[in-house]
């Protein structure tokens, strides 16, 4: 062999159009990103249909970018890779459709890609990845816990059952005044408050490895509207580290247990809500104390978001496991494990 | 000149390849299914049937709107993206110049207005005349109530030909209006020839700005109308950056 592999990865499955270039499914040559934050940003979260428009304003802009930044041609790819799901549907399309359309005039090869398993080989940018291994993935649209029992074989332990982790972080923070996307701005206040109202921990100790946080997220909207009714203010910064404290303890409290029960050699963390420093910190010091011999890979935060630089990644990994799409690929916005 | 030409802007699928103005091979499905999952596997199979190469096109048209925003999609994406990709000539026409193009008078003084369903009463509509062979906009394209289209259509002593589908809806507006003289194409002009998207290429210069080709949608969405409303003068030129 000795050649080198190039993907050309397609990632639009939100409110991000991201194009890339990876090499070997470890190096980036270009990741390309373009963020529509400030258009939905407006309308307090993402607009399907004002996604899927901007999208296609970017698409071969970026894709012409991508390839000039890697410093390659059409006739070095080995392959295109493309998330195809899950995510919402019309913006998902702009990617799929281009995808497609680049692999047929350039008779390459098509990979599919699952969104999620993009977001796990952010890690693998870090370090090489061994098997058994658990991944925590955190973002706005998704909370779950994934055993990967060998390469490129994913299987849920556990998911959310109603809000996504991110998501309540968005929606708790409209009630604090804080403009989409809060996570990053929870965070921050967060380390300057304390954990002062004790918020429900839900499911912490049900036996299954699902999440919930939507209990969490009314107790904290139900505490500021008392509070408003009586016109007492309440501190911020210790809502804000409160509520990220309950978060916190429920994804490693069920990290920990499902680690118990299914030991692995590895552990990623991932996904939007994986930048969050509390979640970092958190995690970190629990693997170091109770899981000294599972390795933490953390996704690096400037990878936590989407990008198509881990859809490239992760479909390094599915073509060497004869993963291939044809012409009639199609987006699937539910898509699951 | 080697052209591949697609329309997916509303129920119908069409691909043709056409070379030299001629066609050569051209497939349309009328099905309502689902245009991500049918328009590259019909123009693989149409290359693939006449033996043609994706480096070989010159040019590809695309149908670039109005109709079903997904839809549109579909085909602009695929048509940009090929052109920018093999580094060809792009050209963009009007859905609806698409299916009035059916109509094939080349009396001058002939009115001919197509439309397609926006629901709620509403319709995507154009009117067009052919002109020393050339198809012409007369009429600006708009998203318009459909009887207040009808009404305000010329009254002269010229009947107006309209092109597209009725549905039931559409057609009892169509029943009150009394204003105007017009009439029903047949119902096959309601289906659009990627063939004929091809020829009307022929009078258009290609588009100089492939990344900034976007669809026509003819209408913003919702939550932008909204939004601008309580935001007057607010709008950005870009909402989208780099990170």
């Amino acid at each position: 062999m000795g050649e080198r592999n190039l993907i050309l990865a397609f990632e639009s499955s939100c409110d991000e159009t991201s194009i890339a270039v990876v090499e070997d499914g470890r190096t980036i040559l270009s990741n390309i990103i373009a963020t529509q934050i400030d258009s939905h940003k407006r309308f307090g979260g993402v607009v399907p249909e004002v996604a899927s428009r901007h999208h296609i304003e970017q698409v071969t802009r970026c894709l012409k970018e991508a390839l000039s930044k890697a410093n390659v041609t059409y006739a070095d790819l080995t392959a295109v890779a493309v998330t195809y799901g899950p995510g919402l549907v019309g913006a998902l399309l702009i990617g799929v459709t281009a995808a497609k359309a680049v692999a047929f005039a350039h008779h390459l090869p098509l990979i599919p890609v699952n969104h999620m398993a993009g977001h796990i080989y952010a890690g693998r940018f870090v370090s090489d990845f061994e098997f058994p291994q658990m991944a925590l993935l955190v973002s706005g649209g998704h909370t779950e816990l994934v055993y990967i029992e060998s390469e490129n074989d994913f299987k849920i332990l556990g998911e959310t059952r109603d809000d996504a982790a991110g998501e309540a972080y968005d929606k708790i923070g409209r009630v604090l005044g804080v403009t989409y996307p809060a996570g990053k701005t929870i965070d921050q206040w967060a380390h300057q408050g304390e954990d002062t109202f004790d918020f429900p921990r839900a499911m912490e100790k049900d036996a299954s490895y699902d999440f919930s946080f939507s209990g969490l997220k009314s107790s904290f909207i139900n505490t500021v509207h008392n509070a408003e009714q009586r016109k007492v203010t309440l501190n911020k910064e210790d809502l804000a580290a409160s509520f990220q404290q309950s978060v916190v303890d429920v994804l490693a409290e069920k990290t920990d247990r499902a680690l118990d029960r299914f030991p692995v050699k590895q552990l990623v963390l991932a996904g939007g809500v994986a930048a969050n420093l509390g979640l970092r910190e958190r995690i970190e010091r629990d693997m170091h104390q109770k899981h000294p011999a599972t390795k933490l890979i953390m996704a690096p935060i400037k990878l936590c978001g989407d990008n198509a630089a881990m859809i490239g990644a992760a479909g390094y990994v599915a073509y060497q496991h004869q993963k291939r799409a044809q012409m009639d690929l199609n987006a699937e916005p539910g898509l699951s494990f | 000149m080697k052209i591949l030409a697609m329309d997916t802007s509303n129920h119908p699928l069409s691909v043709a390849l056409v070379e030299d103005w001629q066609l050569v091979a051209e497939t349309t499905l009328n099905l309502a299914k689902n245009h991500s999952v049918y328009l590259m596997p019909t123009i693989e199979s149409l290359m693939k049937s006449v033996d043609w190469q994706p480096e070989q096109l010159d040019r590809v048209v695309v149908a670039h709107g109005p109709g079903s925003y997904t839809g549109v999609r579909i085909a602009v994406t695929t048509a940009k993206t090929l052109a920018t990709t093999l580094d060809i000539e792009l050209v963009g026409i009007s859905s609806l110049k698409l299916i009035a193009a059916n109509v094939t008078t080349f009396a001058p003084e002939q009115l001919i207005v197509s439309f397609f369903d926006a629901r709620r009463g509403n319709v995507f509509a154009g009117g067009y005349q052919w002109v020393s062979g050339k198809l012409v906009t007369s009429i600006p394209e708009k998203h318009v109530a459909f009887n207040s289209m009808l009404n305000a259509l010329p009254s002269e002593n010229r009947s107006t030909i309209l092109v597209g589908e009725l549905n039931d809806g559409l057609e009892e507006q169509l029943k009150n209006v009394t204003a105007t003289q017009f009439k029903m194409a047949p119902e096959n002009t309601t289906i659009p020839s990627a063939y004929q998207l091809a020829l009307l290429s022929k009078q258009e210069t290609p588009v100089k700005d492939i990344d900034g080709f976007v669809p026509n949608y003819l209408r913003m969405t919702e939550a932008e109308v909204e939004w601008q409303k309580l935001h007057p003068g607010e709008s950005k030129q870009s909402y989208v950056r780099e990170v």
